[in-house]
């Protein structure tokens, strides 16, 4: 039975099909029974709860919305989105994991790879048997990740990739990577091309990032390749270019634009269940005008956000979604999201700090949420450029 | 192996559930409703027996509304292969609900009839024990293990105290307890093939009821707790007030 009944102001449920509540309920009930029982733990030792992983690939979560004869569920793009809800509601780092492998290595493969290539990876993906990870990112190419400087250099029939990946969540427990490297100079970044990377190949490291104040309970890695030979089989025969990478970016954050709502529950969930029972002055907290308003401004908050994340939805379902549109979403709903945490924590008071409530937990995890797959400003340019037609960063 | 499962739609006990304006029923407004939770035991033992037979099929059946076709597809997408709605209210009679199901199980094939043992809204647990009397089957109810083998079960009985073995030969109904297994999460494949499963529906009309209903009531609000006291000294005075008022000790 789900412990947590979600948060609708708005009978939002009326707009959700019997088999997207079925999805979400699911996992809702996955979440408190599975993951909610040892996410404090995990986060306190600083450990992926990867025993949990098989019960997700069970469950399907992988690859979800993609096409069944690949071993997936064909899910809408809705019913994806409230699967990250609700992960997210339980941690941004069990959302992160399921995140990574379905958007950032299952969706390149099925929109980039050879027919061979998806036959062999997706479903083994989807069945979490391959674990994989996404490597773009490097320590000096964040927000600008087209001047990376990832080389892959042709020979004979292989590839030789050169290069260190930064911020890389599942980068030590990934069987294979999906690098991004260029193929030309340094100075073209249409010269972009992705990679399958087996991470037992010669040459590839992967190093846990240590000193995380976010998302303990997520591997975060550093890769380092250094002349990692492959086959050009494991060129990814589609991509061409940044924007090929970019776009599977996109695809996560429409993803984390629904997570963010699921935290965002949790801890407004946690902070009305606390109003009401700690007593102060005499009376519930709820009682004073000042805690009453911060619920409100919580409540507000999400239902817009549910309604943005729905909507988003419905345009990615009907083949209408502009990058734009997710960028505006990403942005508004993990900011409301670490706002609602933030608060949430406050009135929660001293306990607000220890990791018995949940508020905490999601406000540090989302401060990297709010950072990664394009930061705040970044997808405030993204739309900043498409209303006014300059672009602010040249 | 084929074996039907009865199941209802009932509110989420998570749900804040209250006597409607006519104290004849409850409100239904933003109540959340869900499989019945013993019948997911009901299902999983199902689908476990089939499995281990090889062969067989599982079909989940009720007696309600449209509505209920929801119910009957969470059944579904858990892994039943089809489903019949028996189209009718149920009735506060658990006789009157368990003569419908019997007339919808009649004429069907089955080796075995699995229930919830008790649906967690009215609580009455009667259906599955009626069910059986009016198939003339043998019936096993609290169920908490159940072998079955060569045309006969063996199921283990939760009774006060203990436990109870009982030996019968198939068909027969039985009834199942929390604990007669770990229910499976529907999976999301489960859940999209669900709807393409066949979902057989019958009009049956609504179960006949001899009971009257005469009034539907919240329970009383809870009175505040008391704080008696603090540290150990508070220990003796709290000792006498749950002997003397709470008549606990």
């Amino acid at each position: 039975m789900a412990s947590f009944d979600g948060v609708d102001y708005f009978d939002l449920d009326s707009l959700l099909s019997e088999e997207e509540r079925a999805v979400r309920d699911t996992i809702r009930e996955w979440v408190d029974n599975e993951l909610l029982p040892i996410i404090n733990d995990c986060y306190i030792e600083r450990r992926f709860p990867k025993e949990l992983v098989p019960q997700m690939a069970e469950l399907g979560i992988f690859g979800s919305n993609m096409p069944e004869k690949y071993g997936c569920a064909g899910l809408n793009n809705v019913a994806y989105g409230l699967i990250m809800q609700e992960l997210e509601r339980g941690d941004s780092g069990i959302r992160s994991f399921a995140s990574v492998q379905s958007s950032l290595v299952m969706y390149p493969i099925l929109e980039f790879g050879s027919e061979e290539q998806r036959q062999r990876w997706l479903p083994s993906l989807a069945r979490a048997e391959t674990v994989g990870c996404y490597g773009l990112t490097e320590p000096d190419h964040g927000s600008d990740p087209g001047s990376l400087t990832t080389r892959a250099v042709r020979d004979g029939d292989d590839w030789v990739i050169t290069g260190t990946k930064m911020w890389i969540t599942s980068g030590s427990l990934a069987d294979i990577a999906i690098v991004w490297a260029k193929t030309g100079e340094l100075d073209d970044p249409g010269s972009i091309r992705g990679f399958i990377v087996e991470t037992e190949r010669d040459g590839f490291v992967a190093k846990d990032q240590k000193g995380k104040l976010s998302l303990l309970a997520s591997d975060t890695s550093e890769l380092s390749l250094q002349e990692v030979r492959v086959p050009s089989s494991n060129l990814l025969p589609g991509s061409s270019g940044l924007k090929s990478a970019l776009m599977c970016l996109n695809q996560a954050r429409y993803g984390i634009a629904w997570g963010a709502i699921g935290a965002a529950q949790a801890c407004y969930g946690e902070a009305l269940s606390y109003a009401r029972n700690r007593t102060q002055f005499g009376r519930p907290i709820a009682g004073f005008q000042i805690q009453q308003i911060r619920l409100v401004e919580m409540l507000s908050e999400i239902t817009k956000a549910q309604l943005l994340a729905l909507q988003l939805g419905r345009l990615k379902d009907r083949g209408a979604l502009r990058h734009t549109q997710v960028s505006l979403a990403k942005r508004n709903n993990v900011d409301m999201a670490c706002e609602v945490a933030r608060e949430a924590r406050r009135l929660l008071g001293a306990n607000g700090i220890l990791i018995e409530y949940q508020s905490m937990r999601h406000m540090a995890n989302l401060e990297s949420v709010y950072t990664y797959e394009g930061t705040h400003d970044i997808h405030g340019l993204i739309v900043g450029e498409d209303i006014t037609g300059i672009s602010a960063v040249g | 192996m084929k074996i039907i499962v009865c199941v209802k739609r009932v509110p989420d006990s998570e749900s804040r559930v209250n006597a409607a304006a006519d104290r004849k029923s409850i409100d239904t407004q933003g109540v959340k409703f869900v499989l019945n939770p013993y019948d997911e035991f009901a299902i999983e033992e199902a689908l476990r027996l089939k499995e281990a037979a090889g062969d067989g099929s599982v079909t989940v059946m009720t007696l309600g509304g449209d509505d209920s076709k929801e119910t009957l597809r969470s059944a579904l997408a858990m892994g039943a292969d089809e489903a019949v709605l028996l189209k009718g209210q149920t009735s506060i009679d658990g006789l009157g609900t368990a003569e419908k199901l019997a007339e919808g199980i009649r004429g069907r094939e089955y080796d075995l009839i699995l229930f919830g043992k008790q649906a967690i809204d009215d609580d009455n647990l009667q259906v599955p024990a009626m069910v059986a009397e009016l198939l003339e089957l043998p019936c096993a109810t609290v169920v908490v293990e159940l072998q079955v083998a060569d045309g006969r079960a063996t199921a283990k009985r939760e009774v006060e105290g203990g436990h109870e073995v009982v030996e019968f030969a198939l068909p027969g109904v039985v009834a199942a307890q929390k604990g007669l297994n770990e229910p499976r999460y529907a999976s999301l494949k489960g859940i999209m093939m669900a709807k393409k499963k066949p979902l057989e529906e019958v009009d049956v009309g609504d179960a006949e009821s001899r009971l009257e209903l005469i009034e539907v009531t919240n329970p009383p609000e809870r009175s505040a707790g008391e704080i008696v006291g603090e540290g150990p000294e508070a220990v003796p005075e709290l000792v006498r007030k749950l002997r003397e008022q709470a008549k606990v000790l």
